[in-house]
């Protein structure tokens, strides 16, 4: 899982971050700072709703144990995503890969280039 | 046709006439159009003439009595209660029969004479499509068989009246006066239709023939007597629902106090004044008094007949005083039908119920039939000579007896019909109803007495001025009625010369059975009223058939009587300062001021403090994403409070 | 996986983590700095899942596997708002929040 999600993350979209960084050329400038209003308001809201959720997941019962090693294994989740039997994630696996396409193209399609394409029309 | 089954039809075919003619009225133009409205009317006639003879002369008589059938369309088309119903039905009785033929039978000679007079008119088929429209509602009218659908249909007479009256609708006065009349019948309904409602609760019918059985009559008077605090001013509520009834008649028949329209509805084209207001419409009050002519006579031993009578002696009285001193012929010819009507109301009233007492009803019903006659040819030769002149008064009149004969000879015979000369119709009709009222109370028959005069009197004026009088020289000498028009007046005039001589009692009597009823001759009664209508004659005769002084000079004699008697008694200004000064200022102002400030106000309240509302909350729809993100957190948060602690 | 540290501790640190992400995101002006956030967001959420699968029901691997598609929709989504933010640059010239309330009353 770690190995994954280092993957993943590391590599993909931090790349795309500092892409979308870099391309939106404000390194240079300030930026303006929130008024310190929002930023309490924002503070009391998310601790109290982080004690809120907190409380709730202490006083539930039901949860209390302790953890028994078992391990899984990268096999057993790769047979999971593709298999036909109940309990197996071929379908989800499979929309996940039309997801991820139509994603690709509607981050192509937005963040086409205007000029580019007139000039290409020229 | 064995059966009266075919009856719907009567009604019916002028019906579909009239949708026929009004949605083709702009491509079916003249003369078709015309033609197919007289060629619907002369079915109708012809059905109603069927009706007649297979019912008074054929099917109806049973065992020395005639027969009411009823020919139910619906039974129960609208349920009040359990018991209380309308239905849709037709009843076929003496009376509705005699209707029948009075109303087809005028109704095709207007159709007939207007071919003529509406001659080139722009609105011509519209014209017919409303007359069919009237003879459904009057043909409805005469056969409804219980009060609910004799309403229905008053109203829809009261409509066609209007659309009639305000024919030449680019006219003012023609608009003014159709609004009027439809207004004061209107006003008078509203009184009908408390009537209406009362008997209905009381009586727990609606119909006819249950409500004028012995069983409901004496299960009413047995109330009465029970409930005798039920009262008001003496007289039982039952007997004041029947007033009421009464009242609605009233204003159809042009009674005073309700009898203003009239006058002004002449503004109409003068065929629809000889159909509506002188031979149909204007009886329906009579007719509906008639109806229910059982329950007047039996209810609190006759207590709603005696108002009845005195109502109708009053208007005819009035009538013929302010006739006397009109210009406008057909305001001569109102006042003379409000008068005439006041005598069959009087006939009515002071009738008795059975066998030879019955007399009035009978009487009442008779001069129905042959005033319907006589007066529409009256006024359909008056629409011949004012199409000749161009002119509705006198003035502009004389002499007209060389130019237009027929309209001449036709006049003066129903002159002498209405004067109550025998052997004209008139005198027939007219006799009954006086030797009635004679048994009845000696000053109403006086009243009628001198009111025959006076008809006598006005009536000869009008022929002589019109015909004799003054050789006055025309612009273009006046020609007389075309064929068409000529047709249904000899056609009337014969009508009106025969009618006289049935013996009206055979077939017409207020409990049902035939009766037998002559002429005493040699009576003082007879020979009185023959001598009053020959004085008023001569008296006519003397001042107008040639250029006198007399007329100035009595009328100066009589000073501030003729004045007030010109200006109708001043009635309308009456009701025009009751009703501004009074109604609209007191009453309807601040009832307005009301509307406008209160409710209205309140209603631009709330709609104000909305929009002040939106305005102060407009802010928090600030475009920023993070707040709107705060607001979905803060949301959740509150959600999850509530869920935990009030659970 | 721990030893010896239950599900509750586990748990509530992903929801401080979790709304540390909210913090920020109702807080930062940087739009780029905001996606960041929501990242934070998802990946807590991410944790959790295979937490409680992990504690309450080891046999059923649907937290692990769900994990596995969380992470592929962040990335997806990632890409769609910055290629987003990257349109709204060009419009406006700036990844400053406050230039994109156009949506006000």
């Amino acid at each position: 899982m770690g190995a994954v999600q280092l993957s993943v993350y590391a590599g993909g979209i931090m790349v795309l971050f500092i892409y979308a960084v870099l391309l939106t050329d404000q390194i240079g400038k300030p930026l303006r700072d929130t008024s310190w209003k929002r930023k309490l308001l924002a503070g009391i809201i998310s601790m109290g709703a982080a004690a809120l959720s907190i409380y709730a997941i202490v006083t539930f019962q039901g949860i209390n144990k302790t953890f028994e090693p078992t391990v899984t294994r990268v096999e057993d989740i790769g047979e999971k995503l593709l298999s036909y039997e109940p309990g197996g994630f071929v379908l989800p696996f499979e929309v996940i890969s039309i997801l991820l396409l139509a994603a690709m193209i509607g981050a192509i399609v937005i963040a086409k280039a205007k000029k580019l394409v007139n000039q290409e029309k020229n | 046709m064995d059966t009266f089954d075919y009856i719907y039809l009567i009604p019916l075919i002028p019906l579909l006439m009239f949708l026929f003619l009004g949605f083709t009225a702009r491509k079916i133009k003249e003369p078709v159009s015309g033609y197919l409205g007289t060629a619907g009317l002369l079915a109708v006639f012809i059905l109603s003439y069927y009706t007649a003879y297979k019912y008074f002369f054929a099917d109806g008589l049973v065992d020395g009595k005639y027969q009411q059938i009823r020919v139910m369309l619906k039974e129960g088309w609208i349920h009040f209660t359990d018991k209380l119903a309308i239905d849709i039905g037709i009843i076929i009785d003496p009376i509705s029969v005699m209707m029948l033929v009075v109303v087809s039978t005028v109704s095709f000679m207007v159709h007939i004479y207007s071919l003529g007079y509406m001659h080139k008119d722009p609105g011509f088929s519209r014209f017919y499509a409303y007359l069919s429209l009237f003879t459904f509602s009057m043909l409805g009218l005469v056969l409804a068989s219980n009060l609910f659908m004799i309403y229905i249909f008053w109203e829809l007479v009261g409509v066609s009246s209007y659309l009639l009256i305000g024919y030449y609708f680019e006219k003012p006065s023609a608009v003014a006066a159709s609004k009027k009349a439809f207004i004061v019948t209107r006003f008078a309904d509203m009184f009908f239709l408390i009537g209406i409602l009362m008997i209905g609760y009381f009586g727990q019918s609606f119909d006819f023939m249950t409500l004028n059985s012995e069983s409901t009559i004496s299960m009413l008077n047995s109330w009465i007597a029970n409930h005798q605090v039920a009262s008001f001013l003496g007289l039982s509520v039952i007997t004041w629902a029947l007033i009421l009834i009464f009242i609605g008649g009233m204003g159809k028949s042009a009674m005073f106090p309700l009898h203003i329209w009239l006058p002004d509805a002449m503004e109409g084209p003068t065929p629809v004044s000889a159909l509506i207001h002188a031979a149909t419409m204007v009886v329906a009050g009579v007719y509906l008094v008639a109806r229910l002519f059982p329950m007047y006579y039996h209810i609190e031993g006759g207590a709603a007949l005696r108002v009845v009578a005195v109502v109708g002696a009053f208007s005819a009285l009035f009538a013929a005083i302010i006739a006397l001193t009109q210009e406008d012929i057909k305001r001569v010819l109102a006042f003379s039908t409000m008068s005439q009507i006041g005598y069959m109301m009087m006939a009515l009233g002071v009738s008795g119920f059975d066998g030879y007492e019955g007399l009035g009803y009978m009487a009442g019903m008779f001069h129905l039939f042959t005033h319907a006659m006589f007066k529409a040819l009256l006024f359909l030769v008056a629409g011949a000579v004012i199409h000749a002149v161009h002119s509705n008064f006198m003035k502009d009149m004389g002499g007209l007896h060389k130019y237009m004969p027929i309209a001449s000879w036709t006049f003066l015979i129903a002159a002498l019909a209405i004067s109550g000369i025998p052997p004209f119709s008139g005198f027939f009709s007219k006799d009954e109803i006086l030797m009635a009222a004679w048994e009845y109370n000696k000053i109403i028959w006086f009243v009628g007495f001198i009111v025959a005069g006076m008809t006598a009197f006005y009536m000869f004026r009008l022929y002589f001025r019109i015909f004799h009088h003054k050789d006055t020289q025309y612009e273009h000498p006046p020609h007389d009625a075309p064929a068409n028009m000529s047709f249904s007046l000899i056609f009337l005039a014969v009508m009106t010369m025969a009618v006289g001589f049935i013996s009206f009692s055979e077939y017409i009597s207020a409990s049902l059975k035939p009766f037998h009823s002559h002429i005493h001759w040699g009576s003082p009664l007879v020979i009185g009223s023959i001598v009053i209508a020959l004085v008023g004659i001569g008296a006519a005769y003397l001042m107008y058939y040639k250029e006198t002084e007399y007329p100035q000079k009595v009328a100066a004699a009589f000073g501030t009587t003729y004045k007030w008697a010109k200006n109708k008694f001043y009635v309308d200004e009456l009701y025009m300062y009751v009703t501004h000064k009074i109604i609209f200022d007191k009453v309807s102002k601040p009832i307005a001021w009301f509307d406008r400030y209160v409710i209205d106000g309140f209603m631009n309240l709330l709609g104000v403090t909305t929009l002040g509302i939106a305005n102060r909350i407009k802010f928090l729809q600030s475009g920023r994403l993070q707040d709107y993100a705060m607001y979905f957190v803060s949301g959740v948060v509150a959600i999850i409070i509530i869920v935990i602690y009030y659970k | 996986m721990i030893e010896g540290v239950s599900l509750i501790e586990i748990l509530s640190l992903t929801t401080i983590l979790f709304f540390i992400g909210v913090y920020g995101f109702l807080t930062r002006t940087n739009l780029i700095a905001m996606l960041m956030s929501l990242e934070l967001m998802i990946n807590a959420e991410a944790i959790n899942f295979v937490a409680i699968n992990k504690y309450l029901s080891p046999a059923i691997m649907q937290g692990q596997v769900f994990s596995l598609f969380i992470i592929a929709l962040a990335a997806a989504e990632t890409a769609l708002a910055l290629a987003i933010i990257l349109h709204l640059f060009r419009l406006t010239d700036s990844i400053d929040v406050k230039d994109v309330e156009e949506l006000k009353y």
